[in-house]
């Protein structure tokens, strides 16, 4: 491939931006087919996730959760490692922060509690990571299969947990108790108020905040530390980091408990945060959706920032459709996001070389062009 | 006793038919070097399709025929993306994953207004158990009756065939060329293209098979076990059919023993669900339940035996250089 | 060019061969005829173009143009299948065998008949018994590919190309995974196909195999066709004289060498690969302060694993290497980053797999294996600055264009990219320095610049060992080389013996004669 003629920006922000394009064409198409004009639903999804204080809001705290997966998955990718299994690790994640918030909200204070289920969700969730880690670094075996088989065991734990352990005495539902408000990290609406701001109630919250100190020092760790070097090395040639005395196994046993702990902490969001308590199905498939916001955040924290806002929108815009159009609701949005994934990742390498193409051509008419005009 | 034994192994059979075609799926996909975590999307899909299509056409065989082609498609697609464009396998597998999840909800709510099911299904619109001749007549006959009439017979024609298709797999594979060179495009496919084969052709014949055997499982799902389809209702059996795959270490046979073993684990956990054991007390559904998930962890971790998939799996083909 | 040889049926001809892959020409304008029923031998150095010559002419590649001959008849060989379909076999370098396929299986792959394999099955299990009887192609036809000696596999493959009726056999360097009786063997096999009508052609850089199966040679050299003989009137120093060509004679300037105390020895070292061959075998060498050891011979005959055992990126299976006071053996092994801080350098022989990362900038591929140091990192974060000024300098310091230390690895010519890789391993100011094929890939202006600054090294008293394909380079920079083979080593030489005639003999095994008595005398104290 004749990479040398084209800018580098056109494989940073053009080719992106154009697997993006063709998946919402997609996208469109099958709007169509549901009676929906897409116009029309681009304009509510953006109004309904931007358009108002409270959609803003749905939407951040949408994109927290994102943020906070999307991470997860970049991380592990940049040392050439798929972690499909943050759906698990945010899961068990979570179960560390209500137990923390369940066992010391009566106690302490909020800003004692807080780093302390920081510290527990970051723990659980790399504990969930560490043990595929293990057996991908010592025993050989494949880290996506264990990471997917790790989400159904997680599953089934927080089941048994939920329905014979944490449920409230008496209660039939699996939902433990709601946490004291000394435990619940504040709304943003809150925030704001210690300023003298006024925003709209949202669930978007203090975890926000988090989520982008946690892009700062993920983008630190990548790019800033000899940590990261040697993780990007691992990613881009195992055979050049071995070569640089990079120790591969404990690497890999690094990078997932660091991937595992930013997954975990996504259940400050949803259970510190939003739900207030602990219960069954929080994560909901924003540990995939991570997947999606890592391949079009190009694995750089601030695309992922981007493309968390993104799906945001999608997200909160998506829950607004179905109020105006009845033939939608929200899974509409998971068709979107599993283009986004066809295009921006499995078939990444499809527009490659008709971009470069397009853009030889471009270049080849631009200097025909100068010619001319330098020989007039 | 006896009666509930032979009722969990009934159990077990209608479990593991759809277990047995999506596994053998993989096992088609797989051994041509084509990883395949779609298995439950496909599924899905198909079960959809067969359902929907049942339900509008009042034609079960229309719904088979429907699940199968739309499995299909989506395995051309994965094979668009993993063999034509050399896409991530992994990557393709959960984006059709996700995409089936999406569309079989958003059609459903277009076409039937049913916040994504189908309409319930009569039993003109289902594959409907079959009952053998003679079943009836010996179902009082000590020990042998109950085991003819329960377990043997009153199944539908899919969970039969789920069963039968395990040696025409077996077959296959083992036996005919196409399976030859399967095989080997899995393991060293510069060894078939260097003996005239085209490699991505022979993918691409093997993500076909992979469809068609995903459509009848999830046609199973929707149109024999169920009346109908609801939203994500292959809950994971992809994911299963996936273990039992690993856990029969990509053989036919064996796979079929790991979909039965996982069917099993599931009928017993409907069964002891709240049952007090003596010595034991009683059991919570869910360490049964994730016993396929934790056995396949352990098994790939050489724990238990060791599970070596086809030696090129999950790599693109590309000529080298 | 004409090839000296008589009208007779010509089984195989090439007209005006040319192949291009992106910048490299790898064939360009080549001619060749091979008559019917003989053995032809094609010979060169690694990188002359020889396997994709091969790799067109079984329509594995497509050439860019040029036509293929067959029996008389212009051929358009567009895939492997069309070539087999003219009688077109070839047992490729690595072997194209499906490992856990038993050899039956292998075989009939892709010539079966029929889509059900038991018939196919028996006509091949009787053919191929026909086939073992009649060339000696004795193998056990139901054992699977992995539990074969590769001897017995490279059987497999002959018989899977006489199996799909091949007159014409093509072998890519078939002795190189094969001990002295194999290729003996192999050669009656040759024998007996030649008088069958087969027509073979043998790629080879070895000398001995060319004189002692082939009844014509052919000489590649950089992509072209440099010389046709016929065997009985050629001898190895006019093949070899040929094979490297009248090049520019690489001059270096330089003294005498001074060299003092031992920096590195090792003794006895073997190492066995994960497939099981002996990739090193009894390796006993030392490197002085001063001097520059040259370790000659055809690639893949050790070369590599030592210095990869010296640079700690695998572990010897016996024996030891000693630096200084440590002592490295299969129970103390050493890691690439312990041999780093030991003192040894390592400038890799592939600069894109192992030297540097094409993806990153040119940055920090210049900090490679030295990421951990403390002059780039503060306590937590890395310095940015430092590491972009260090680059900086070390591109002045060693002509690296274009002097952007931001630039990715990929987008620097092999020359600048070994630069910056030789200039980062020099700069850390190691005892000894492991040098691997320095001047691959690099321009003339570059490999002067490389060649000169390694004499500088020795002169400033550091211990160097040279890995080189290039015999000129070896001998224009070292001042001993050792000669391997197979493994094991076959002898060393000093620089005022050696020439490229005593150097290619040894290179294939063989004492040369005016060597054999001063040798012994000045090896013995050597121990080798």
């Amino acid at each position: 491939m004749n990479d040398s003629k084209i800018p580098a920006w056109v494989n940073i922000i053009v080719l992106p931006l154009i697997n993006i394009l063709f998946a919402f064409a997609f996208s469109a198409i099958i709007f169509i087919a549901v009676d929906v004009n897409p116009i029309e639903a681009a304009q509510t999804m953006i109004s309904g996730a931007l358009g108002y204080q409270e959609g803003i809001g749905y939407t951040f705290y949408y994109a927290t959760n994102f943020i906070f997966t999307g991470l997860a998955v970049a991380v592990a990718f940049s040392a050439g490692l798929f972690n499909i299994g943050g759906e698990g690790q945010a899961y068990i994640g979570g179960l560390g922060v209500g137990l923390v918030c369940l066992g010391l909200d009566h106690t302490l204070p909020f800003w004692a509690i807080l780093p302390i289920t920081m510290f527990a969700s970051m723990a659980f969730g790399a504990l969930w990571a560490f043990i595929p880690a293990y057996l991908q670094a010592y025993r050989g075996s494949h880290i996506v299969i264990t990471t997917i088989m790790f989400n159904f065991i997680a599953s089934s734990l927080m089941v048994y947990l939920m329905v014979n352990v944490l449920n409230q005495e008496g209660q039939m539902a699996p939902v433990s108790r709601v946490f004291e408000s000394s435990a619940v990290l504040p709304g943003f609406h809150e925030i704001v108020g210690w300023f003298g701001f006024s925003f709209s109630e949202s669930p978007m919250n203090l975890s926000f905040l988090i989520a982008l100190v946690c892009c700062v020092l993920v983008w630190l760790l990548l790019w800033r530390t000899r940590w990261g070097y040697a993780i990007r090395a691992m990613g881009a040639s195992p055979s050049a980091a071995e070569y640089g005395g990079i120790n591969r196994k404990r690497l890999i046993i690094i990078v997932m408990l660091i991937s595992g702990a930013l997954s975990g902490l996504l259940s400050l969001n949803e259970v510190q945060g939003y739900g207030q308590q602990l219960k069954l199905g929080f994560v909901a498939g924003y540990g995939f959706t991570g997947i999606a916001v890592c391949l079009i955040g190009r694995n750089h924290p601030f695309g992922i920032i981007l493309a968390s806002v993104l799906f945001g929108i999608l997200y909160q815009g998506g829950a607004e459709l179905s109020f105006d159009f009845p033939n939608i609701d929200r899974e509409m949005i998971q068709v979107v996001q599993a283009l986004v994934v066809l295009f921006s990742g499995a078939l990444s390498l499809m527009l490659v070389r008709p971009t470069e193409r397009l853009f030889v051509y471009l270049d080849a008419k631009k200097q025909s062009k100068n010619q001319l005009a330098a020989e007039a | 006793m006896y009666e509930s034994i032979i009722l969990i192994l009934d159990a077990t059979l209608r479990v593991a038919a759809p277990l047995i075609l999506a596994a053998l799926a993989g096992l088609f996909s797989e051994r041509s070097g084509i990883v395949n975590i779609a298995l439950e999307g496909k599924i899905l899909a198909s079960a959809f399709a067969a359902a929907a299509t049942a339900s509008i056409t009042g034609s079960v065989t229309l719904g088979l025929l429907a699940a199968m082609a739309t499995s299909v498609l989506l395995a051309m697609l994965h094979g668009f993306a993993c063999i034509t464009h050399r896409g991530d396998q992994i990557v393709s597998g959960v984006a059709i994953n996700m995409l089936a999840a999406g569309l079989t909800v958003t059609l459903g709510r277009y076409w039937f207004g049913l916040g994504g099911q189908t309409p319930p299904l009569s039993q003109g619109e289902r594959f409907t158990s079959i009952t053998l001749p003679g079943a009836d007549a010996i179902a009082d006959v000590p020990v042998i009756g109950l085991l003819y009439s329960e377990l043997i017979s009153g199944h539908n024609i899919l969970v039969y065939l789920s069963l039968l298709i395990v040696p025409v797999c077996w077959w296959i594979i083992f036996k005919t060329r196409f399976g030859l060179r399967l095989r080997a495009a899995g393991e060293n496919p510069h060894a078939v293209d260097t003996a005239g084969i085209s490699v991505a052709w022979l993918r691409y014949r093997a993500l076909i098979c992979a469809g068609i055997l995903t459509g009848i499982a999830g046609a199973y799902l929707s149109t024999a076990h169920s009346a109908g389809f609801v939203p994500n209702m292959s809950a994971g059996k992809g994911y299963i059919a996936l273990a039992a795959l690993i856990f029969g270490k990509w053989k036919p046979v064996p796979v079929l023993w790991g979909c039965l073993l996982f069917g099993f684990l599931d009928a017993m956990a409907i069964r002891l669900q709240g049952a007090e054991l003596p010595f034991i007390g009683e059991i919570p559904v869910q360490a049964i339940e994730i016993l396929p998930y934790v056995l396949t962890v352990l098994l790939l971790a050489g724990f238990i035996g060791r599970a070596v998939g086809p030696k090129s799996i999950g790599v693109p083909y590309v000529k080298s250089r | 060019m004409s090839q000296p040889h008589n009208q007779q049926n010509i089984a195989l001809e090439l007209c005006g061969i040319d192949k291009k892959f992106g910048a490299v020409h790898a064939n360009c304008n080549i001619n060749l005829k091979v008559p019917a029923g003989t053995i032809h031998g094609i010979i060169g150095e690694n990188g002359a173009g020889k396997s994709t010559l091969m790799n067109i002419i079984y329509g594995f590649y497509i050439a860019d143009s040029g036509d293929i001959k067959i029996s008389g008849k212009v051929r358009k060989l567009t895939s492997s299948k069309e070539a087999i379909r003219y009688g077109i076999g070839m047992v490729h370098q690595h072997f194209m065998l499906v490992d856990n396929f038993s050899v039956l299986e292998n075989v009939i792959l892709g010539a079966e008949n029929g889509a059900l394999l038991k018939p196919s099955l028996k006509k091949a299990r009787t053919e191929l018994e026909r086939l073992a009887k009649e060339y000696r192609l004795d193998v056990p036809l139901d054992a699977l590919i992995e539990d074969l000696p590769v001897g017995l596999q490279q059987r497999v493959e002959i018989l899977k190309a006489l199996y799909r009726g091949a007159k014409i056999l093509i072998l890519d360097e078939p002795t190189g995974v094969l001990t002295p009786q194999e290729t003996d063997h192999l050669f009656k096999i040759f024998d007996a196909l030649r008088d069958k009508g087969v027509t073979i052609l043998l790629i080879t850089h070895k000398l001995r195999e060319i004189l002692a199966a082939t009844n014509n040679v052919s000489v590649m050299r950089q992509g072209e066709m440099v010389a046709h003989r016929i065997t009985a009137e050629t001898n190895k120093e006019e093949l070899a004289e040929l094979m490297v060509g009248r090049k520019v004679r690489l001059k270096v300037e330089k003294s005498v060498a001074a060299p003092e105390n031992e920096l590195l020895s090792t003794s006895k070292v073997t190492y066995t690969d994960e497939m099981g061959v002996d990739r090193l075998k009894d390796v006993s060498i030392s490197i002085k302060s001063g001097e520059i050891v040259g370790i000659a011979g055809v690639s893949g005959n050790g070369q590599s694993e030592l210095m990869s055992v010296l640079a700690g990126l695998i572990k010897p299976n016996s024996g030891q290497v000693n630096i200084g006071q440590t002592c490295i053996d299969s129970m103390h092994p050493s890691s690439a980053a312990q041999m780093r801080e030991l003192g040894v350098g390592h400038i890799p022989e592939d600069r894109l797999v192992m030297g540097l990362i094409k993806s990153f900038n040119a940055e920090e591929s210049a900090i490679l294996g030295y990421q951990n140091s403390p002059t780039y990192n503060g306590k937590l974060l890395n310095k940015p600055k430092v590491i972009n000024q260090e680059c900086a300098r070390l591109m002045e310091e060693w002509d690296v264009r274009p002097r952007d230390p931001k630039l990715r690895s990929s987008l620097f010519s092999g020359g600048n990219q070994q630069k910056l890789i030789i200039g980062r391993e020099v700069d850390k100011n190691p005892d000894v320095l492991l040098i691997g094929q320095p001047t691959r890939g690099v321009d003339i202006g570059a490999i002067e610049l490389i060649h000169k600054r390694i004499i500088e090294l020795r002169d400033q008293g550091k211990g160097i060992l040279l890995v080189s394909v290039e015999l000129d380079e070896i001998m224009a920079l070292s001042d001993r080389i050792i000669v391997m083979f197979d493994g094991h080593i076959v002898g060393e030489v000093s620089a005022e013996q050696a020439n490229e005639k005593i150097l290619g003999m040894m290179m294939a095994n063989i004492m040369p004669d005016e060597l054999l008595s001063t040798t012994q005398q000045t090896t013995s104290g050597e121990q080798i």
